[in-house]
């Protein structure tokens, strides 16, 4: 059996490397695959302590995470073709309009 | 009890006239606003005769409840009315002369604009006025005291464009705020030792305490701050400051507040508390010094004024001090006789000067007139009886009242003869500057017409508006108030002949005490010194007037030379005295500096507009710090959320782990 700690471990390095490449990457798909990255790696730990425990309750989670997921892709998706469209880009970076 | 006379409808006639004037005045037609202020100030007149047709049949004094007003414990002010045969008196005055210048007004004014508005103001002064004379209580009278100064406020600044109108009135309403001060002081003491305004009981209360010969009691203290507001309303010195500069109001103004009546309500004051001032002979002789130095003051700067209002009101502000002496001497009914002939003869002074005015196309000025008695004919006949009454020639209104002044300030157990001596010099400097302005406006040539000539070559035609020409003669409206009033002041001082005015009003003056001192005192002055004195005034009145004929018909090369005589003494004068000046000294400047420095620069925009701003900086600060932080890049605030979760996190750990 491998231990609960290891689960938590590589659950941290994606959700890691998630904000990481959130952070640093401009191109929006990158950082919608980043966002996808660190819902994953939550998911990992739900269902982790979901079976140290041996409790559903996490793997119930884990369904919602994955249903809410699907419906922010669909909306996500949506939103950059928008802005493809309009700003004919997809760098972050020159989609600054909201500012003061 | 007698039957309700329903006084309360004498002040509100007014009331209404004036509401309805003010409210809609503006719509309707000058004629629509002249017949309703007429109305209404014509059927409180009307009203006011009733009351003295039924006078006879009331128990005096008459007192009429209206309603409740302040109830606080034991402490009760009512809305009441108290009919005496001193309010008869004012009453009579107040509405008789007061409608017999609403009509004058009528013509004065028909040119001017903001007619209805000055008809409305009119109105209010008499509401307030009437409210004054009929107050059952000094809360009541401190009300129409108040509402007095209000309306002569509006008035004397009806011309509010005018800057030096709108300071006079702020002046007149500043100076008489000083005099209130003292007035209410009074009202506490009455509230706090009797626990009662109303005037019978607070009589009552006064009547048992002993007469304070020595010492500043509580009675002095009364009395004295009741002088106090006396002399800001009525212009005593040291207060009379804004009397003269009134004068910019409009002329029938200038005749019914501030020489007819309102005026005249501190003199009425101190004739109602009588019995206090009875029994604080200090607060009495107080008031007879300041009467007396008010009215010699006044008539010397009277000498010097060429403006044709501000010799009146200098005469008027030297009257008053007669009314005040007259009453410092504890003749109050002299004091009251006088102020009812003053209100004739100085009213009709003003009218005509009015009148004068009118013809001359604004001209105020005495050295620009000249004349005149042929172009304005009635005027001068109404003016003459006018000038021969306040001078005191018998048998005039001013004969009677003053004599009767000058015999009890001479002959009162309260008087003297230094007040009489005073008495009878301000009679001959009273005689000689009213002479002077008749003989300066009516007699020699007229100095207009040339001025007028002069300016059609230098300034063109224009300039000197419709007050062009010829002086002419003032309609019909302006002249029947004046026929009625120079009847008024030729008759007016017979009815004190044999003392019946005296005995009309010995009841509200009258303690027992009183009644004893005053048999004594005419068993004591014998007829012969009375004479004299009659004699003597009547020589003073005659000495003015050949005095003002030698300087200003005669002679008219020898004021000049007296006046380089005086040199300086004369300077003063021609300057008032620089009382003003004095005043604008020592109190208005540093009155104006320490606001300005202190109260301006140093707590206004020092401490509270600086809180304030300091604030608002502060805030604009802090938040242009911090707005950087909306870039607009989505990335940075990605990383603000991440480093928002990672100190959250940080600290849940040292949370735990502690």
């Amino acid at each position: 059996m491998v231990p609960v700690s290891y689960y938590l471990v590589l659950s941290g390095i994606l959700f890691a490397c998630g904000v990481l490449g959130f952070l640093i990457k401009r191109n929006i798909i990158t950082i919608f695959m980043s966002i996808e990255l660190m819902l994953n790696g939550v998911n990992l730990s739900f269902v982790a302590f979901a079976a140290h425990w041996q409790k559903f309750s996490g793997q119930v989670f884990v369904f919602f995470v994955m249903v809410v997921a699907a419906a922010e892709a669909a909306v996500g998706l949506a939103i950059i073709i928008a802005v493809f469209r309009t700003r004919e880009t997809l760098n972050v970076d020159q989609v600054n309009l909201l500012k003061l | 009890m007698t039957s309700s006379l329903h006084l309360w409808l004498i002040p509100i006639l007014p009331l209404i006239g004036a509401v309805v004037n003010g409210f809609f005045g503006k719509r309707f037609s000058r004629r629509t606003v002249a017949a309703v202020a007429l109305t209404f100030c014509g059927a409180a007149f009307v009203q006011a005769l009733v009351v003295a047709a039924q006078f006879s049949s009331l128990e005096l004094p008459h007192t009429e409840f209206v309603a409740h007003w302040i109830r606080s414990g034991d402490f009760l002010v009512n809305f009441e009315f108290y009919l005496d045969q001193l309010t008869l008196v004012m009453l009579l005055v107040v509405t008789g002369v007061g409608f017999l210048i609403h009509i004058y007004s009528v013509g004065y004014m028909w040119e001017e604009g903001g007619f209805y508005r000055f008809f409305s103001y009119l109105n209010l002064f008499m509401f307030f006025m009437l409210t004054l004379v009929l107050a059952g209580n000094y809360l009541q009278m401190f009300i129409g005291w108040e509402g007095v100064g209000l309306a002569s406020y509006l008035l004397i600044g009806f011309y509010f464009t005018r800057d030096s109108a709108a300071n006079a009135g702020k002046k007149a309403f500043i100076v008489n705020r000083i005099g209130d001060f003292g007035f209410l002081i009074a009202l506490f003491l009455m509230i706090k030792h009797w626990g009662s305004l109303n005037f019978g009981e607070v009589f009552a209360a006064a009547e048992k305490l002993p007469v304070e010969t020595a010492g500043f009691g509580l009675l002095t203290s009364i009395g004295l701050l009741l002088m106090v507001g006396a002399a800001g309303k009525s212009a005593q010195l040291p207060l009379y400051v804004w009397l003269p500069d009134a004068m910019e109001g409009p002329t029938p103004v200038s005749a019914l507040i501030h020489a007819a009546t309102m005026v005249t309500a501190g003199v009425y004051m101190v004739a109602r508390s009588h019995i206090i001032f009875d029994h604080a002979p200090n607060a009495l002789t107080v008031v007879a010094i300041v009467g007396t130095l008010t009215a010699l003051f006044a008539a010397t700067i009277g000498i010097a004024q060429t403006d044709i209002k501000k010799v009146l009101a200098y005469s008027t502000v030297s009257q008053l001090g007669y009314m005040f002496m007259a009453c410092g001497v504890a003749a109050y009914s002299a004091g009251i006789f006088h102020l009812m002939t003053h209100a004739f003869f100085k009213g009709l002074l003003f009218l005509a000067a009015g009148s004068v005015i009118h013809a001359v196309g604004g001209e105020q000025d005495m050295r620009k007139m000249g004349g005149l008695r042929q172009y304005i004919p009635w005027t001068f006949l109404t003016m003459t009886i006018a000038t021969f009454a306040i001078a005191g020639f018998w048998p005039l209104a001013g004969f009677f009242s003053k004599d009767e002044i000058l015999w009890q300030a001479y002959s009162s157990q309260h008087g003297s003869w230094v007040f009489w001596l005073i008495g009878v010099i301000t009679a001959f400097i009273t005689s000689f500057y009213m002479f002077r302005l008749w003989f300066m406006t009516f007699f020699g040539d007229y100095r207009g017409a040339d001025a007028n000539k002069h300016g059609h070559s230098t300034h063109g035609h224009d300039e000197h508006g419709q007050g062009h020409g010829t002086p002419h003669e003032s309609p019909m409206v302006m002249l029947a108030p004046l026929a009625i009033l120079a009847v008024l002041s030729f008759v007016g001082g017979w009815v004190n002949i044999g003392g019946r005015f005296e005995h009309f009003l010995a009841p509200v003056f009258q303690t027992p005490a009183m009644a004893e001192a005053a048999g004594e005192a005419t068993e004591a002055g014998s007829h012969g010194t009375e004479h004299l004195l009659v004699a003597i005034s009547l020589a003073a009145a005659g000495l003015g007037l050949y005095f003002a004929y030698l300087l200003y018909l005669k002679r008219r090369d020898l004021p000049q030379k007296i006046a380089d005589a005086l040199g300086g003494f004369y300077e003063a004068v021609v300057h008032k005295y620089y009382v003003d000046e004095i005043y604008a000294t020592l109190f208005v400047k540093p009155l104006v500096d320490g606001s300005t420095r202190i109260l301006w620069h140093g707590v206004d925009q020092g401490v509270i507009d600086a809180a304030i701003n300091d604030t608002a900086n502060g805030a604009r600060h802090v938040s242009d710090a911090a707005r950087h932080m909306q870039s607009g890049n989505v990335r940075s605030y990605a990383g603000w959320v991440a480093a928002g979760g990672a100190l959250i996190i940080a600290y849940m750990i040292w949370v735990g782990i502690r």
